[in-house]
């Protein structure tokens, strides 16, 4: 069971498909206008991708090399048109309002890049919790964003409106908005170092601006060594100067004790 | 510093000419059109200039204190980006707006990317469309106001068909913006900056020039309404004060005249054929996206090496 949770874990937090991965961005994008349909979008493509994740993995010994592809498809094509009827029996309206994402899960990259990484390498239990873990991150990405995106742009929290129509940046509700939340709570995971895949073995730096000279254009850069020079001179300085105190200090005393013995 | 060895690549002439030269060159030439903003829309409009520029400053020194990054508000370049952006605030605006605008401008368009000379669309006319798009009651056409009272802007007028008072115009007897509503206190700052030469007049005459063929082909063809349409809107401040600003235009000068052409074009189509009166800030940031690869196409040929050969 070692294995499963750990595949939650990494899934949720670790390899966050949202978050981390940076994969599944045209639903990510497209689908967090509110926090239902962010929800319902991520709990929708977990269904699907622990379904594929077994049945991918049951069928990994059967299915030849050279047509997987096309293999996984049908299998996930198969359980997202079982889904879509599903919900469109028993809610249309998360159907009505998420479109035409659902049926676009069958090319979502988590769930072919979940069959191809993980699923047709490993058994079926572990292919599981993969799904699960996997779909709970992409949820909890999507209803994140979501969340921030509806409080404000439409000034409400799960359809619930507390924000008065004058004062909602309705921005947040388009495309722009979207990258703008992405962006910042990406941003944000980064900065408190949640420890996953794209930070743990980031390169330390002192530098103000993070010290990837690889990808600085320049000009900003002369200026952050400039007054990382000076306050290292500065702090140099600084330490010989208690250095030499405490020298002088300990020579006084010496000499007074001197003092005292010859007297 | 002294201690340090200064090995650096070219350039090696400098000029003297710092950043706070230019940049209160800028907001000098502004002055006339804000004076006669504030004449025309009273106080309010004052307090939304003062507004706006405490909020870009104090973004920009929040920001960097945050990221232990030298502080350069002494520069003034979120200066005249607070500048810019109050004169394209409608007079009639709530405060938070313009403050939201100078957050938005400072710290998600200018110091995300790298702070000054790093930005790859100018700050104010990025912030312009964000509350455009956001907000879009209160800074569109039922905003502008005249002597109190709720009046379309001479562009919406013409967009309806109607005809509008040019000489009105000219002087800024008209509902607008903070800034772009007197012609000749725009063209005032305009020669300033033009004999000071902190812009060179290739963006601004191309782009006017650019856009007046445009109207007289597709738009009526008629003087007085190609005229109305150079002098209506924030075309006239944005060809001068907007479009040249030094990190989001091109530096060649083959590609600052293609620069202000695409300008012309752009801003031709959308006012011509977009469901919107106007379209200058648009075009401006759409142009300013595309100035990396204006440059490179028309990069000059080093001294010493052979052209290109045809």
């Amino acid at each position: 069971m070692n294995k499963c949770t750990e595949r939650l874990y990494n899934g949720i937090i670790k390899e966050n498909p949202t978050f981390v991965l940076m994969l599944g961005m045209c639903p990510t994008l497209a689908t967090t206008t509110t926090a239902i349909n962010g929800l319902g979008m991520g709990l929708t493509t977990t269904a699907v991708l622990i379904f594929s994740n077994i049945i991918i993995s049951s069928l990994r010994k059967i299915i030849p090399d050279r047509v997987r592809i096309p293999a996984y498809i049908v299998i996930v094509a198969s359980l997202v048109t079982i889904v879509q009827l599903l919900l469109k029996a028993f809610i249309p309206s998360l159907d009505k309002s998420l479109g035409i994402f659902i049926p676009l899960i069958v090319v979502n990259c988590i769930i072919l890049g979940r069959a191809e990484a993980y699923a047709a390498k490993n058994g079926p239990l572990e292919s599981a919790f993969d799904g699960i873990g996997m779909g709970l991150g992409f949820t909890v990405g999507l209803t994140a964003i979501a969340v921030f995106r509806e409080i404000l742009g439409a000034g409400a929290v799960f359809g619930f409106e507390f924000i008065p129509e004058d004062f909602r940046i309705s921005i947040f509700g388009l495309a722009p908005g979207a990258f703008f939340v992405l962006a910042g709570l990406t941003a944000l995971q980064n900065k408190f170092k949640m420890p996953c895949a794209t930070n743990k073995s980031a390169p330390e730096s002192v530098l103000a601006c993070g010290g990837n000279c690889m990808t600085c254009t320049g000009s900003a850069c002369m200026a952050n060594h400039a007054t990382l020079e000076t306050r290292r001179l500065q702090a140099q300085e600084d330490a010989l100067a208690a250095k030499k105190a405490a020298l002088a200090e300990q020579q006084k005393e010496l000499s007074a004790k001197l003092d005292k013995k010859e007297n | 510093m002294g201690k340090l060895l200064n090995v650096s690549s070219s350039p090696h002439a400098r000029s003297n000419v710092l950043t706070q030269n230019l940049m209160g060159d800028v907001v000098i030439a502004m002055i006339p059109a804000t004076v006669y903003g504030v004449y025309q829309f009273g106080l309010k409009a004052l307090l939304i200039i003062l507004v706006t520029v405490a909020s870009c400053l104090l973004s920009e020194y929040v920001y960097e204190s945050l990221m232990g990054k030298p502080i350069t508000i002494m520069d003034g370049s979120a200066l005249v980006t607070g500048m810019i952006l109050a004169l394209n605030m409608p007079p009639e605006i709530p405060l938070w707006i313009p403050f939201l605008g100078g957050v938005f401008a400072i710290i998600v368009v200018k110091q995300l990317y790298g702070g000054l000379g790093q930005n790859f669309m100018n700050p104010a006319l990025a912030a312009r469309c964000f509350l455009l798009i956001s907000f879009a009651g209160f800074m569109s056409n039922s905003a502008f106001t005249l002597d109190g009272v709720s009046t379309p802007t001479p562009l919406a007028v013409m967009k309806a068909g109607k005809e509008v008072d040019l000489a009105a115009m000219v002087i800024g007897k008209i509902p607008g913006t903070i800034g772009e509503v007197s012609v000749i206190a725009l063209l005032i700052g305009a020669a300033y900056l033009l004999i000071k030469k902190v812009i060179s007049w290739r963006i601004p005459v191309t782009y006017l020039v650019t856009f007046a063929v445009f109207v007289l082909i597709f738009g009526k063809h008629d003087f007085g309404y190609v005229m109305a349409q150079l002098c209506g809107g924030g075309l006239i401040f944005g060809a001068f004060f907007m479009a040249t600003d030094y990190v989001t235009s091109p530096i060649t000068p083959k590609g600052q005249i293609v620069f202000g052409v695409l300008l012309g074009i752009l801003t031709g189509v959308f006012r011509l054929f977009g469901g919107a009166p106007e379209g200058v800030s648009y075009a401006i940031i759409i142009s300013n996206l595309l100035v990396p690869l204006i440059e490179k196409v028309t990069l000059p040929v080093a001294f010493g090496k052979e052209g290109k050969k045809a």
